[in-house]
């Protein structure tokens, strides 16, 4: 069963359509990543996923729930945990405290367990360290734990907000351009560990990627945006012959 | 100190048992993972020892096998290592920045039979080249990230995999580990430690458990160690300088092992470890000076009022201590008064609070660096040996600290001088030869000593004096040896020149060109209202000229012998420099596309009546054009010489 189904979905701004009836299925366990040129609705589409925007038309599913009206919060706790492309951090925090931050859903002891800070208020903070100590540890931050994160360099901070989504324990990952703005060697570090959040982890992963080298490349399943609509799809192979595709990228021949 | 000679005679896996029967519950090892120091008990040790020595054996290791490791500072290292040597087998360590070809040629020519990995990325190296090593049975990995796709291949075993096939074969057998611990000899082969190779393939040193257990032994006799002592493991595990620490001195001594989270994080973990003795190239140090003056420079007021003041009366203090003389009374109140005030609590931000010696070794280190150190609090020592010696043979005794020289040798080693001038060593460190390599090994153990390559003399106080590795040095018309490397250094010390090349192979005495520090120059005319534009006007004030002969004489007073001292000099028009090839791309000197290249200015310095010279000065600017100036050099002589 697919594990996020999109199903007709419609989202316009007054008489501007952002997205128009698009259909998507996201498969458990695969990398599945969305492209098309600027303004071609990507964004938009993880919005309304991530329930920063409601469809005006059509119906979001994830497994059998519809999370078509759900808040950003209730998508988050169903576990689908989003990296935003504008880094969405704490700068005047540090790495650890960021973390631990995205973790808030988690704590749930009463006030005057936290008073205290015995038994169920310390066990769970423990737990909460040990799995944010996890994800440091997967993400390769050790260097920076302790180091505010506005002092950090953008490609550090990028990968901070990939741990900051992971430390959510998600099923789904919705990366929104994790290497825009980095180098070679800086995209070649976030391309292994997309690869082996996938495989390691065992997370489904939806990308929205400008580089489609990359997109290319790492990407099982591609879904091709243009004008809110969704062109071509299939696999990466599939797409690269798709002419709509090609004509949208490279124009009429 | 209790007397510890009868560890000699036993191996490195016998040694690490008698200390679980002595501490069996001390901290051996730890390890910072997930943000936390895990500790391993000695008893821990031996458990996972045993595992991974069974593990080993059933996977076809014994005696005659060799398992390579290519991993950065980890507990399973040790646990692999000595695993391996309880059953016989020889570990040798492999830089874990080598390069796939360089792998295989070491796995070839070491004749490996097992490879241990810490992650992928060693991994896959050694996975490139498996169709050159075909010796190589298996490859053992420790981080299962990334390894998925190799599960189907028998040729890599994940080591929990190791563990499990030892406590199978532990349960079959529970005598079997001892008896094979007890089989192994202190005089037995354990280690082949790579020696730098600068002219072909590394060599493979063979180091014995004794070599090493020596080492530490005679160490921790000059300077004590306690049990509770700690250290922090952050320097590769191929170089001597850490195998002599993880095999010698924490058995012998018993200390703790600490090590870092990763790589990137080795400094701090330090600090919050705090350990009681450090080892560490000169470059360690100069880098932590430099962090010290720069968070001293960022320090508000009162922190720099109090620094500046008492690092002078520290200076002062530090002489006094280095060479072991009493302090007058008010030298000693102020100067604890420094170390109360400013130095304890910055010596603590770097952790080195704790810190009772740092040894730096490999190269020379200035000496007011030195002089820092030891001002701050931080006991600072120069050792010299290599790897065929394991790691340490001369150190600096505290309270006798003489930054020019390397020490007295350690108990138990003897040194001689050859008549070529040769380091010769003798020791229970000392090798046993090279893997295979019986000529060199012959070579290099000639008459029964350890041949070390380098030139050296014994100074007035007994300590050793390194000069030059023996192909780099010069003798005079007369035959008297010296060193250029060594005269260099000696003018490079000082903050005014930059870079300075010593001629005088078979010439009546030594003279040199010399490169003024264009920053720290530019910055003396400044202050002293000198006008100057380019680098050849600076080079060729007479004012500089003066600065220089001031610097120079300062050199000739410190010379151990007469024949060391430069007797005419001359400021060069340019800087040597990379790209006109006149020094190497780790600059160091070209001797002789120099010479060459200022041939009219060699034979002005050996032409006593020339004082003034007009020389044709090509250049290359960096954008690829190229001029020619017409200058005048100046030949200076040094009155006195």
């Amino acid at each position: 069963m697919a594990q996020l189904t999109i199903s007709d979905v419609t989202l316009s701004f007054g008489g501007l359509k952002a997205l128009s009836e698009v259909n998507m299925t996201i498969e458990p366990g695969l990398i599945t990543s969305i492209i098309g040129p600027n303004g071609a609705g990507k964004t938009s589409m993880l919005n309304c996923i991530s329930g920063f925007y409601h469809p005006t038309r059509g119906n979001i599913f994830y497994k059998d729930k519809k999370l078509t009206h759900a808040s950003p919060h209730e998508v988050s706790n169903m576990g689908i945990a989003r990296a935003f492309q504008n880094l969405e951090l704490f700068s005047g925090l540090t790495v650890l405290d960021n973390l631990l931050l995205a973790r808030h859903q988690n704590l749930k002891y009463s006030f005057l367990q936290a008073v205290v800070f015995y038994g169920k208020a310390s066990r769970i903070e423990a737990e909460n360290r040990a799995y944010v100590e996890d994800i440091i540890d997967f993400m390769e931050l050790e260097p920076y734990r302790k180091s505010l994160v506005g002092n950090l360099s953008y490609g550090v901070q990028k990968k901070v907000e990939v741990a900051r989504a992971l430390t959510l324990a998600p099923d789904i990952l919705l990366l929104d351009e994790p290497m825009a703005g980095m180098n070679q060697e800086e995209k070649e570090d976030i391309v292994r560990f997309v690869m082996d959040i996938q495989k390691e982890r065992e997370i489904t992963v939806v990308l929205v990627e400008h580089d489609l080298g990359v997109v290319m490349d790492i990407s099982d399943r591609i879904y091709v945006l243009d004008f809110g609509e969704v062109i071509g799809s299939g696999t990466p192979e599939e797409v690269a012959q798709n002419p709509k595709v090609i004509e949208a990228y490279i124009g009429e021949g | 100190m209790t007397d510890n000679k009868h560890l000699l005679e036993y191996s490195i896996p016998q040694l690490l048992r008698w200390r679980v029967k002595t501490s069996p519950n001390r901290p051996a090892l730890r390890e910072k993972d997930f943000g936390i120091w895990n500790t391993y008990t000695w008893q821990d040790y031996y458990d996972h020892v045993r595992k991974t020595a069974l593990g080993l054996r059933a996977i076809g290791l014994g005696k005659g096998s060799t398992l390579a490791l290519i991993s950065d500072n980890i507990p399973e290292i040790l646990f692999v290592a000595i695993g391996a040597h309880s059953v016989g087998a020889v570990s040798a360590g492999i830089y874990q920045t080598s390069m796939p070809h360089e792998i295989a040629q070491i796995l070839q020519s070491l004749k490996v039979t097992a490879v241990f990995c810490d992650n992928q990325e060693q991994v896959d190296k050694v996975l490139e080249v498996r169709d050159q090593i075909p010796n190589v049975q298996r490859v053992i990995f420790e981080d299962p990230r990334g390894m998925r796709g190799y599960r189907s291949d028998d040729w890599f075993i994940d080591i929990r995999e190791l563990y499990r096939l030892g406590d199978l074969e532990h349960a079959k057998n529970p005598a079997l580990f001892e008896s094979l611990v007890d089989q192994g000899k202190p005089d037995d082969v354990c280690h082949l430690c790579l020696t730098s190779g600068t002219t072909g393939l590394p060599k493979g040193t063979m180091l014995t458990h004794k070599n090493y257990i020596n080492m530490g032994i005679q160490l921790t006799e000059v300077d004590p160690l306690e049990p509770t002592d700690e250290y922090v493991s952050f320097l590769p595990f191929a170089w001597i300088g850490e195998q002599m620490n993880s095999f010698g001195v924490a058995m012998a001594a018993g200390i703790t092992l600490n090590f870092p989270e990763s790589v990137e994080t080795a400094m701090s973990d330090l600090k919050e470890i705090g350990p009681h003795f450090m080892f560490g190239a000169p470059r360690i140090y100069e880098t932590i000076r430099s962090q010290i003056w720069l968070k001293i420079d960022q320090s508000y007021w009162l922190n720099k009022l109090l620094y500046n003041y008492f690092i002078k009366i520290g200076i002062k203090a530090a002489q006094y201590r280095m060479h072991g003389k009493s302090m007058p009374l008010a030298l000693k109140i102020t100067s604890w008064l420094g170390k109360q005030f400013i130095f304890r609590p910055l010596v603590n931000q770097i952790g080195f609070l704790r810190l009772r010696r740092a040894y730096t070794g490999g190269a020379a280190l200035g000496p007011e660096l030195f002089t820092f150190y030891q001002a701050i609090g931080v006991n600072l020592k120069q050792i010299y040996g290599q790897t065929e010696i394991v790691g340490i043979a001369y150190m600096h005794r505290d309270g006798d600290i003489r930054p020019e020289t390397v020490g007295k040798p350690l108990p138990g080693t003897q040194c001689k001088i050859s008549e070529i001038g040769e380091i010769l060593s003798q020791s229970d460190s000392v090798t046993p030869g090279y893997f295979e390599l019986p000529e060199k090994s012959a070579e290099l153990l000639e008459g029964g000593w350890l041949h070390s390559g380098d030139a050296g003399f014994i100074d007035e106080h007994g300590h050793l004096v390194v000069i030059d590795r023996i192909s780099d040095v010069m003798h005079n018309k007369k035959g008297d040896m010296f060193s250029p490397m060594f005269l260099e250094n000696a003018l490079k010390f000082s903050p005014y020149i930059k870079e300075a090349v010593i001629y005088g192979n078979k010439e009546d005495f030594v003279a040199c060109l010399i490169n003024v520090d264009p920053i720290v120059v530019g910055k003396w005319a400044e202050d002293r209202g000198i006008s100057f534009t380019t680098y050849m006007d600076l080079s060729g004030k007479p004012e500089v000229a003066e600065l220089i002969m001031e610097q120079v004489i300062d050199v000739n007073s410190r010379a151990e012998k007469e024949h060391f001292k430069i007797k005419r000099f001359a400021l060069l028009y340019k800087l040597l420099d990379v790209d006109d090839g006149e020094l190497t791309k780790t600059g160091k000197i070209r001797r002789k596309y120099v010479q060459e290249r200022y041939q009219n200015l060699y034979e002005a310095l050996y032409d006593e009546t020339v004082d003034k010279k007009d020389v044709e000065a090509s250049f290359q600017y960096q954008d690829g054009q190229s001029t020619t100036v017409k200058t005048t050099i100046a030949f200076y002589t040094v009155k006195g010489v």
